[in-house]
């Protein structure tokens, strides 16, 4: 008797657990609302968290390697809700430099209506048009005169950098300032008064499987990307530390960053 | 009542001489200052104005900042170090650009001159808007070696800035954008446009070429306008016209766009204002217009990308008499703008 009081009692309360979540996924977006939407971006490599310089790892070409700066741009962000509306976000407000050594820039925070986002696409980069904008509009991460302290941008051939990893290896030979450093700075967006190569990635994200993005008032709905770097080393191309120690603006950056699309991974989303 | 209202208006009137006084020496170049002006016989600029209109603020700025050394770390250089008017704004006598710590650079200082036109900038073209181009001898470390913030910092700390910058935007806020947009309207200003050649064009002061120049244009038009484009004597466009490279491999263009035609090439420059400039091409390797001559005539080296203008004769290189040499120096003559060199307005202060 008295086990199957507590257990009536156990399945009640569990009844209202579920019904309690429930609620709180019942909640009917109201799309003339905004709310936040959080692209988490959590670097890792292969198996394991990305460490700056105490971890060791090893790519596909058996280099060992440890990672020093790791940085990026994430824009253009736009979402597609259950029912198949898209929304972009204020492009203005669309440029977000995600940094390895600051954990607060892994949050790429925006504003979209209230809804039930199934698909997020984002841009590895910095789109064309803003790379050709005038200087009044390119302010905060997108600053071309910010110089070589973030480093994310070229002068000396007007572009933005879109991705930035660099590191140390036995594998990579003794560079001029006498030490093993590799170096991947990729980016160029097709070239502004004649053609050369574009490596701006746009790419999709399915959330359905791990979780859609449910984003309403009054709270924060997070997707978690797990960003392998790993991916940039092992994909189409092998890139090999020894064989390219410094990959920068050239026309082997092509094959670094058609690894790119890979490296994202959609883990969970916390509504 | 009627006297009453005199009276008012005379104090306010006086009131506004007295608010003019205090500003004499603004005033004075108030009333001189003509903005930017499109030469009759120049093309529409490639610059968008539209986004930086020059005002007299912008302008006065815009020359404080281009002769300020504190733009490099030392506080030694300034843009006017490299860039010196009287040279035509070219650093004279330098066959590549003396920076920061007497560190040379790569590449000899082009003129800042009808940039207005230019649709790109450096000798690879590498810069495609002005408004970003300070960006790079400002932290080039061989040129000023500075940061921009730095440079903020320590125009912040000088009133005279304050100053200049609400004069050009209406608050004293200093910032990246207003220093670069301000450094534009200078150097769109710089326009030379009052050579000979351009007073006669316009048929301005009764000017006509001398036999020997009008026999030069001809040559000139024969031999050299297929690059050398009038009115701005180039095209913008980016040439290997067979100098070789030198030995440091500069590939110029095809640093910028990986294109394997463009190796070696670089940007056509203007023949304006040629005697102020030496020495000539983009490492400065020619002291004087003769050693260029005989460049083209009969130095033209047999190189992948050699443009097709110097490979028409079944050789390379172009056939210029020695008497169409001399007519042909002398129609370069007329493209020299002593107007542009000695302009109070464009020099430092």
């Amino acid at each position: 008797m008295k086990t199957i009081y507590i257990k009536s009692i156990l399945f009640i309360s569990l009844c209202a657990g579920l019904s309690a979540c429930s609620k709180k996924n019942d909640v009917q977006p109201e799309p003339s609302k905004k709310a936040t939407l959080s692209l988490q971006f959590d670097n890792i490599v292969g198996d394991r968290n990305l460490q700056l310089n105490t971890g060791l790892y090893t790519n596909a070409s058996g280099e060992k390697f440890t990672i020093q700066l790791l940085q990026y741009f994430i824009s253009n962000i736009k979402v597609k809700t259950t029912a198949d509306k898209e929304y972009t976000v204020d492009q203005d407000n669309s440029y977000f430099l995600v940094k390895e050594s600051d954990g607060a820039t892994q949050f790429c925070k925006v504003k979209v209506p209230e809804g039930d986002y199934k698909t997020l696409t984002f841009t590895l980069g910095v789109d064309s048009l803003r790379n050709t904008m005038d200087i009044s509009r390119r302010t905060g991460v997108l600053d071309p005169t910010g110089g070589m302290d973030d480093g994310m941008y070229w002068g000396w051939n007007s572009g933005y950098i879109f991705f930035k990893m660099e590191g140390t290896s036995e594998q990579a030979p003794v560079d001029p300032t006498g030490v093993r450093k590799f170096r991947y700075h990729i980016g160029g967006f097709g070239g502004y008064s004649a053609p050369t190569f574009n490596n701006v990635k746009t790419i999709t994200v399915d959330l359905s499987a791990a979780g859609i993005a449910r984003v309403r008032e009054g709270r924060e709905s997070n997707v978690h990307f797990f960003v392998d770097v790993m991916k940039m080393f092992n994909g189409k191309t092998n890139i090999s530390i020894a064989a390219n120690p410094q990959v920068m603006f050239s026309n082997y950056s092509v094959n670094v960053a058609n690894n790119f699309t890979s490296m994202f991974y959609h883990d969970h989303t916390e509504n | 009542m009627r006297k009453k209202i005199l009276f008012i208006l005379l104090s306010v009137f006086s009131l506004f001489i007295y608010a003019c006084k205090k500003e004499t020496a603004i005033q004075e170049t108030l009333s001189s200052f003509l903005g930017f002006k499109q030469p009759v016989n120049f093309p529409a600029p490639a610059y968008k104005m539209e986004n930086n209109p020059v005002t007299e603020g912008g302008f006065l700025l815009g020359r404080a900042l281009f002769y300020e050394p504190r733009l490099s770390r030392d506080n030694t250089i300034s843009c006017g170090s490299c860039h010196i008017q009287s040279s035509g704004f070219t650093q004279h006598g330098h066959d590549v650009s003396h920076g920061i710590d007497d560190r040379l650079g790569s590449r000899n200082s082009p003129p800042i001159m009808n940039l207005a036109w230019n649709k790109t900038f450096f000798w690879d073209g590498g810069v495609f808007d002005l408004d970003l181009q300070p960006v790079n001898p400002i932290t080039n470390p061989v040129e000023m070696d500075e940061k921009i913030e730095n440079v903020l910092l320590k125009l912040k700390q000088m009133p005279k800035y304050n100053q200049l910058f609400k004069q050009a935007f209406g608050t004293t806020e200093i910032t990246n954008v207003r220093m670069m947009k301000a450094l534009s309207q200078f150097m769109v200003m710089c326009v030379s446009a009052n050579s000979k050649y351009d007073k006669v064009m316009r048929k301005e002061d009764g000017q006509a070429f001398t036999p020997d120049e009008l026999a030069g244009y001809s040559i000139f038009k024969d031999k050299c306008s297929g690059c050398h484009t009038e009115p701005l004597f180039t095209d913008g466009s980016f040439r290997n016209n067979g100098i070789a490279a030198g030995p440091n491999n500069d590939e110029g263009r095809y640093l910028i766009t990986l294109n394997p035609a463009d190796q070696y090439k670089f940007k056509v420059p203007s023949l304006r204002n040629l005697s102020y400039t030496a020495p000539y091409m983009h490492d400065g390797r020619f002291l004087t217009l003769n050693g260029v001559l005989t460049h083209y005539t009969s130095e033209v080296k047999q190189t992948p990308n050699l443009d097709p203008v110097l490979q028409q004769n079944g050789q390379p290189g172009l056939v210029i008499s020695g008497d169409d040499k001399f007519k042909l120096l002398a129609f370069l003559k007329t493209l020299d703008d002593k107007d542009f060199v000695t302009r109070k307005d464009l020099a430092e202060q």
